[in-house]
């Protein structure tokens, strides 16, 4: 009874499970990817240290989702792992050569002196290279990849699509509002301020980069426009653009007013109605517009042992992700990075 | 070069790469958790400031570790797409436990362990240690589990488009090699560490400076390595008995044996000829192989050509592999033993010679690792599923020119962040455990720290101690 009712739903399940992971990657990935997209424009080398102090405990564990994201899809929608990692085979690779760089040079930057900006640009260009890669994957996702029996057959350049280049410059003002938002809440003084003053830009370039994006796929991917336009999905639809235009208004009149944290918590609400919006444009497609998640969903055993993990273990790892930010609450100082650390003399 | 090689290639020089990590962190993890027990129930300095040096160690193999992680999480769909196509259903979920149990674990603890020290208790931070050296070992349990699974599969059956699926679980993470694939590992990667410490602390001793903490540490790191060194000589017996068992072509190319023998001989040198199907200038002691193999004069032991060419991996490899990482074993053994001679006649201290052996043997557990995976690695060719799924039918449909590409930049990328590693790590270590003064974060010409830019109470705190036991 119950195994039925989990083999009939499985794929809404897992597919409701990999938007979560997704979500959460991009929620939080998106704030310590922010910080290094804005980490050059950033006047001072105190604003800097300032920064990386600020999300150095958490990097890790946000950057943990996008493993947990390649192997959820392995376990879960194998096609769409050997069907759309080699579709995007370059945005991926550099993607990684990107992470590497920014990963290190947290460990890095610290220990060196006098080339501090060689860490400094590893940091800020793997972080902007992470990004852009992440829009040509979406970009391709929305357009679509060429599948033929089973697998992928397009070229090693297919995936680089001008929707793709749209999306990579859209989630550079998007991951750099979240950023800016986390500084707002996480700073004050000096640091804050220019935090404050660049999320307008952010704020700018990510509504005008959602505009192009949905106008663009819209016009250029015909399944997209079926979706949205054709009735009544227009009217049910409708919502998700106007609250989207309330979002970003609300985010520009309170960037100098209202709680620190107001700006971070609505700029990630913005980007839960943007990932809305892909979901709404994708479903239910896993491939799109080839294998769907009722396709393309592993074997029910194989499920079944997943779920019980699932089940059991990711409420613990959300609670303990929570407490690590916990630990690390309250403004950021300069001690609180891999520079600090005196342990406590207390028992 | 086709673009099977290529992408053989590529994931051997990149999970070759990856593996130097773990086996670096996996064994480090478990010192710092073991210091800082002991500084939370001694309260004993000597302890925070070993805790403090190889923390600043840990943390960058930490780093390299996970970034070149993430690439093997995604390498495998990008390169081997006919493979993930043929095992999601069994390899998939493995993984994904990995993700699960280990790899949130470990970030979920690392900050606090890394930072957490004067926000939280030296309990507190006991445990956050204790929980990353625990995630890194179930890691290291859920990885070996899938690649004894290549090596030895049970508990799935293909279907006719050659997917499988999965009928027991155990069986599936249980398989017959998976305990001596993990102990050997395991065992690894702290007798690889034991190694580490000890040279490093037998450099300050040699330089006559840190003596105290340097002390601790290479004593701790001496009796790892005593218990270890015989013990992982005796766990590769058992896996080399298993192996024997299950996959005899690969312990044939290791033993470099080409006819079915009994009482087979040790070939100690040799180049294995795979056209002549013999061995070249071969030095061979009679029955010595049957001994350790069989633990029987006359036990029979199967050769090389017993199976086709065409399912023989490639012998050299294989053959000179196994024998660095023996001949490795047994030199850390000899090393281990001298170490406790020295220590009864309490020479361990002060025998200079001796820490010259141990800074020169500290690199030798990571070349005896890599020789090792290449063993069990090259060994299983040209299976990439031993006995079931070709190697040649695993790869992803991605051109040769876009793998030659990105293996060329992470050939670049790897050396290069391997130099830095060098040479931060190796600056840290080479200042030694009583260097406190925190790490470059203040800099000539910033007076920030009071001037605008607010610091939490804890900053002060931090600068003021380190500041103090620098003085000091």
């Amino acid at each position: 009874m119950i195994w039925q009712f989990f083999t009939d739903h499985a794929p809404l399940l897992f597919g409701a499970l990999a938007a979560f992971c997704v979500t959460v990657y991009v929620l939080a990935d998106g704030l310590d990817l922010g910080v290094g997209i804005l980490f050059l424009a950033a006047p001072r080398n105190a604003d800097r240290d300032l920064m990386m102090a600020s999300i150095e405990p958490v990097w890790d564990g946000n950057e943990t989702w996008l493993v947990m994201g390649g192997t959820l899809l392995f376990a879960v929608f194998p096609a769409g792992y050997y069907v759309l990692l080699p579709a995007f085979y370059l945005p991926i690779m550099f993607m990684l050569f990107a992470l590497i760089f920014r990963g290190v040079a947290f460990g890095f930057r610290l220990q060196a002196t006098r080339f501090r900006f060689v860490w400094d640009a590893a940091f800020a260009g793997g972080s902007i290279l992470a990004t852009l890669c992440q829009g040509m994957i979406l970009g391709g996702l929305v357009t679509g990849v060429p599948v033929d029996n089973g697998m992928f057959t397009g070229g090693t350049f297919s995936s680089f699509t001008l929707l793709g280049l749209l999306c990579g410059v859209g989630l550079l003002g998007g991951y750099g509002l979240i950023g800016a938002g986390w500084l707002i809440w996480k700073t004050d003084g000096p640091t804050q301020v220019f935090a404050r003053e660049i999320a307008h830009a952010a704020l700018i370039l990510v509504a005008i980069m959602m505009l192009l994006v949905s106008a663009w796929s819209a016009w250029s991917v015909p399944e997209v426009a079926a979706r949205w336009f054709s009735w009544p999905n227009l009217i049910l639809l409708a919502p998700v653009p106007l609250v989207t235009l309330a979002v970003i208004a609300s985010i520009w009149r309170g960037l100098w007013r209202g709680a620190d944290a107001r700006t971070f918590l609505l700029s990630l609400g913005l980007f839960m109605l943007g990932l809305l919006g892909l979901v709404v444009s994708l479903w239910p497609y896993v491939v799109p517009r080839s294998v769907t998640v009722w396709d393309g969903i592993s074997d029910p055993q194989s499920l079944a042992f997943i779920m019980a993990g699932v089940v059991l273990i990711l409420p613990v790892v959300l609670v303990y992700q929570a407490h690590a930010y916990w630990v690390f609450r309250g403004k950021t100082g300069l001690a609180d990075g891999y520079g600090g650390g005196a342990i406590s003399t207390k028992a | 070069m086709d673009a099977v090689q290529l992408a053989r290639l590529q994931f051997a020089f990149t999970i070759g790469f990856h593996i130097l990590w773990p086996t670096f962190t996996i064994g480090t993890a478990w010192f710092i958790t073991w210091l800082s027990a002991l500084w939370w129930r001694t309260g004993n300095q000597v302890y925070r400031d070993l805790i403090r040096f190889w923390m600043r160690i840990f943390a960058l193999g930490f780093g390299m570790g996970v970034i070149t992680g993430i690439v093997l999480s995604y390498e495998i769909g990008t390169n081997w797409a006919g493979f993930s196509r043929s095992v999601s259903n069994v390899l998939g979920p493995l993984f994904l436990y990995e993700t699960l149990t280990a790899f949130f674990l470990e970030a979920g603890f690392i900050g606090i362990m890394l930072f957490g020290e004067g926000r939280v208790s030296r309990g507190a931070h006991f445990f956050a240690c204790l929980m990353v050296a625990i995630g890194a070992l179930i890691s290291s349990t859920w990885i070996i589990a899938a690649n004894s699974w290549m090596q030895t599969p049970a508990g799935a059956v293909a279907d006719a488009q050659g997917i499988y699926h999965v009928v027991d679980w155990s069986a599936v993470i249980f398989t017959s090699s998976f305990p001596y694939r993990l102990a050997h590992m395991v065992c690894a990667s702290f007798l690889t560490c034991s190694f580490v410490v000890a040279g490093v602390s037998a450099f300050h001793m040699w330089r006559r400076q840190h003596l105290v903490a340097s002390r601790t540490a290479f004593s701790m790191a001496m009796w790892m390595a005593l218990i270890l060194a015989p013990a992982q000589i005796f766990i590769g017996d058992l896996h080399g008995r298993n192996t024997l068992a299950q996959q005899p072509t690969k312990l044939a190319a290791m033993e470099g044996l080409w006819e079915t023998t009994r009482g087979p001989g040790m070939t100690v040198i040799g180049w294995p000829d795979m056209k002549a199907e013999r061995n070249l200038y071969a030095i061979e002691f009679p029955h010595l192989a049957s001994l350790y193999l069989t633990h029987s004069w006359d036990g029979e032991v199967q050769g090389l050509k017993a199976v086709p060419p065409g399912d023989r991996p490639y012998v050299p490899v294989v053959f000179f592999a196994f024998r660095i990482m023996a001949g490795i074993g047994v030199i850390l053994l000899v090393t281990a033993i001298t170490g406790l001679v020295l220590r009864l006649r309490r020479r361990l201290f002060y025998a200079h010679w001796f820490h010259i052996v141990a800074m020169a043997v500290t690199p030798l557990g990571f070349i005896a690792v890599l020789a090792g995976w290449t063993v069990t690695e090259a060994g299983r060719q040209p299976w990439i599923i031993y006995g079931l799924l070709r190697t040649a039918d695993a790869v992803a449909p991605v051109t040769a020119g876009a793998v030659t590409t990105t293996l060329l930049i992470f050939f670049l990328v790897y050396n290069f962040l391997l130099l830095a590693f060098f040479w931060f790590a190796g600056r840290v270590a080479l200042k030694g455990p009583a260097d406190n003064a925190l790490p470059t974060r203040e800099r000539p010409g910033i007076d920030r720290t009071n001037a605008g830019v607010p610091t939490h109470k804890a900053s002060s705190l931090a600068i003021g101690d380190g500041a103090g036991h620098l003085g000091a």
